[in-house]
């Protein structure tokens, strides 16, 4: 039972029978057949081999790939109508995005950076979006950071930059792809602290990416992927 | 400020050199396409100021338009009898009543009109024989209509009707035949008639061809030389306004019946060579800024090319496909902008040096400053190119920004 679960609202994210194939002169299959439904507050972890699927599968369900089979429900409303630009919106509103490599924007200092999405979607004026990215980035140990540029400061701070930034328009979801992938022992410790910190005090639903056992334990749940399909027996 | 704009910014201050070359593309072709067009625009103008303040706006000449009819078509409208060889009577040349035309004429609003009968004669001179166009004239008419008064060197008009049995000659003549003010010289009429005149005025108009074959004596000594009492075959119109000569001509034409020709018809075929010449000048400057156009082109491409994750990243954070697309459009609008903003100006540097340079035109026979055109028009046509070349160059590349697919990007990144 998740505590963040509330009875009778739909669930965050469902899954139903996904398939992504690639097109082309041979097919090629990058997951088939995944249900799976994921409650407000979870936090999940998503493993398996290396080229089983687990990135295909989370660019799915961030709404940046389309399925070829299936049909992914966030918060209950099917999202396989949805056209380029709805999508882009619910991807604003909705979903951040962590990556294992950074992809901060290598010419804005880390506050513009988290304020590139908030200045987009344009729901705070200017002031207000600032004191928040300020916020944000103070959270996450960036006090004296904020106007340094993505190459003055380390891979652990710019992991943790790139959080405050999927965080900037406060979505209900957070997704990570290896977020701890690039980083030493130490500051992959707090990225995953963090990441747990969010389920539990905001009640953010996140699904990381991980071949990283320790990160994968913190987590509520675990998802095996092998071959592109879920595997229940699945062990590291 | 957007953050599509802080986005363009950074992006092209990310590449300085590149973003400079293509905007000094930009810079110079504003320029060119301003110094070229001013200065063809300027002759072009200052042709036609000549055209303007030199020759009649309307000339009334003893001519119809359409062949006079025959009397018994006349009398016959729908008759199938076609008579053939009817030699139409052998009449006296010249404006039939002139008195009434010149007043119908002067009636009219806005003009000024002289009387003119133009003939042929033979001037001899100590030896030497020249066919000259002599114009008999009333001289305080033609004061009004023709700005030969103020090209006077030597003597006026006004002396013609102090002494009647004067000429006035262009310069050009002057020095061929060695006359000067007070010479006496033969003057013979196609029909035998001979004259002697005297040189009472010398004009300089600086178009070499009317300072040699043009002379004006008064009307009624014409008239006598020619052998055409009191006839005269041209009337001679100036407008207060110029461009109004089209619309005068055809009511004069409708009311008087003879032919009148304004200077626009006139020079006709000069005007469509000055068409064909503003066609090539705009054709070649805007080529240049064309190929400009393809700095940009580079620029931007190359932008695209080097921010692929960027794009990629923003597009998983929800940028829309046509933030993308604003964010290059952007780099070429800006480009464009301080492109032709620096262009203008240094348009304008070149042709304020253009406007001091002097030269002798062809047929000309003093030095003039090269005429510059400085009207605004061509200013909004330069940046206006330069602008839409600029975001022509930016929108291929930009279309490509918008429609890449970050996941494509993504996967490649591992
Ligand atoms: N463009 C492509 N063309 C062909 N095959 C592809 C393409 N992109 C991915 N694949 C294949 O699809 C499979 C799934 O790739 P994916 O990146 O989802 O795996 P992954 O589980 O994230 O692997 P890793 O743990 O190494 O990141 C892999 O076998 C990969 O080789
Ligand atoms: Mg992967």
């Amino acid at each position: 039972m998740n505590p963040a679960g509330r009875e009778g609202s739909p669930p965050m994210l469902t899954a139903e029978r996904l398939g992504r194939v690639l097109p082309g002169e041979v097919p090629v299959t990058l997951v088939q057949d995944i249900s799976l439904t994921i409650d407000r507050g979870e936090f999940v972890a998503i493993m398996g081999p290396s080229g089983s699927g687990k990135s295909s599968l989370l660019y799915l369900l961030g709404l940046l790939d389309t399925p070829t089979a299936g049909r992914i429900l966030l918060d209950g409303r099917d999202t396989s109508g949805y056209g380029e630009d709805e999508l882009a919106t619910t991807r604003l509103r909705q979903l951040g995005f962590v990556f294992q490599f950074h992809f901060l924007l290598a010419e804005f200092s880390a506050l513009d950076n988290v304020l590139l999405p908030m200045r987009r979607l344009g729901a705070l004026d200017e002031g207000s979006a600032q004191r928040r990215a300020g916020a944000l980035l103070a959270q996450l140990g960036l006090d004296g950071q904020a106007h340094k540029r993505p190459h003055q400061l380390s891979g652990g701070q710019r992991q943790r930059v790139a959080i405050a930034r999927a965080l900037a328009n406060d979505p209900p979801i957070i997704l990570a792809d290896e977020p701890t992938g690039n980083l030493d022992s130490h500051a992959a410790a707090n990225v995953r602290q963090i990441l747990r910190d969010l389920t539990r005090e905001l009640g953010k639903t996140v699904i990381a990416v991980t071949h990283d056992l320790t990160f994968a334990s913190a987590a509520d749940r675990q998802i095996g992927i092998v071959d592109g399909r879920i595997d229940p027996h699945w062990r590291a | 400020m957007p953050v599509q704009l802080a986005i363009a910014l950074t992006h092209l201050l990310s590449r300085k050199r590149q973003t400079l070359v293509s905007l000094t593309g930009i810079v110079l072709g504003v320029a060119f396409f301003l110094a070229v067009s001013s200065l063809m625009r300027g002759s072009e103008g200052d042709f036609i100021k000549r055209l303007i303040d030199n020759s009649p706006h309307i000339t009334v000449s003893d001519e119809y338009r359409q062949a006079q009819r025959q009397p018994a078509s006349e009398r016959w409208p729908t008759g199938a009898v076609e008579l053939r060889r009817v030699k139409p009577l052998t009449e006296v040349r010249g404006i039939r009543g002139h008195p009434r035309a010149l007043a119908y004429i002067e009636s009219l609003p806005g003009l000024r009109a002289a009387p003119v009968l133009v003939g042929s004669v033979v001037l001899t001179f100590a030896g030497r024989i020249e066919g000259v166009t002599l114009n008999g004239i009333v001289p305080d008419k033609m004061k009004q209509v023709s700005t030969i008064e103020d090209k006077m060197i030597e003597g006026s008009l006004e002396q013609l009707a102090a002494n009647p049995n004067g000429i006035v000659i262009g310069a050009g003549l002057a020095r061929k035949f060695g006359l000067a003010m007070g010479s006496v010289v033969n003057a013979a009429s196609p029909g035998g008639e001979v004259r002697t005149l005297k040189v009472v005025g010398i004009f300089r108009t600086g178009n070499a061809n009317y300072d040699d074959m043009q002379t004006f004596a008064l009307l009624k000594r014409a008239q006598g030389l020619l052998d055409r009492p009191n006839r005269i075959n041209r009337i001679v119109i100036q407008l207060s306004d110029p461009y109004a000569a089209r619309e005068v001509a055809s009511i004069i034409e409708r009311g008087i019946g003879y032919k009148a020709v304004s200077w626009l018809e006139a020079s006709e075929d000069l005007m469509s060579v000055l068409l064909v010449r503003n066609l090539i000048m705009y054709s070649v400057v805007s080529a240049i800024l064309v190929v400009a156009a393809f700095g940009i082109y580079n620029t931007v491409s190359t932008i695209v090319m080097e921010k692929i994750h960027d794009i990629a990243i923003l597009k998983s954070m929800g940028f829309h496909a046509r933030d993308i697309r604003l964010i290059f459009l952007t780099e070429g609008v800006i480009l464009g902008l301080i492109g032709s903003l620096f262009g203008l100006t240094l348009g304008l540097g070149l042709m304020a040096l253009l406007a001091r340079v002097e030269l002798k035109p062809p047929g000309a026979t003093e030095l003039v400053f090269l005429p510059i055109y400085w009207g605004y028009e061509q200013y909004l046509l330069a940046a206006g190119f330069a602008m839409a070349s600029a975001i022509g160059a930016a929108w291929l590349p930009a279309r490509k920004a918008g429609r890449v697919q970050p996941v494509v990007i993504l996967r490649g990144m591992g």
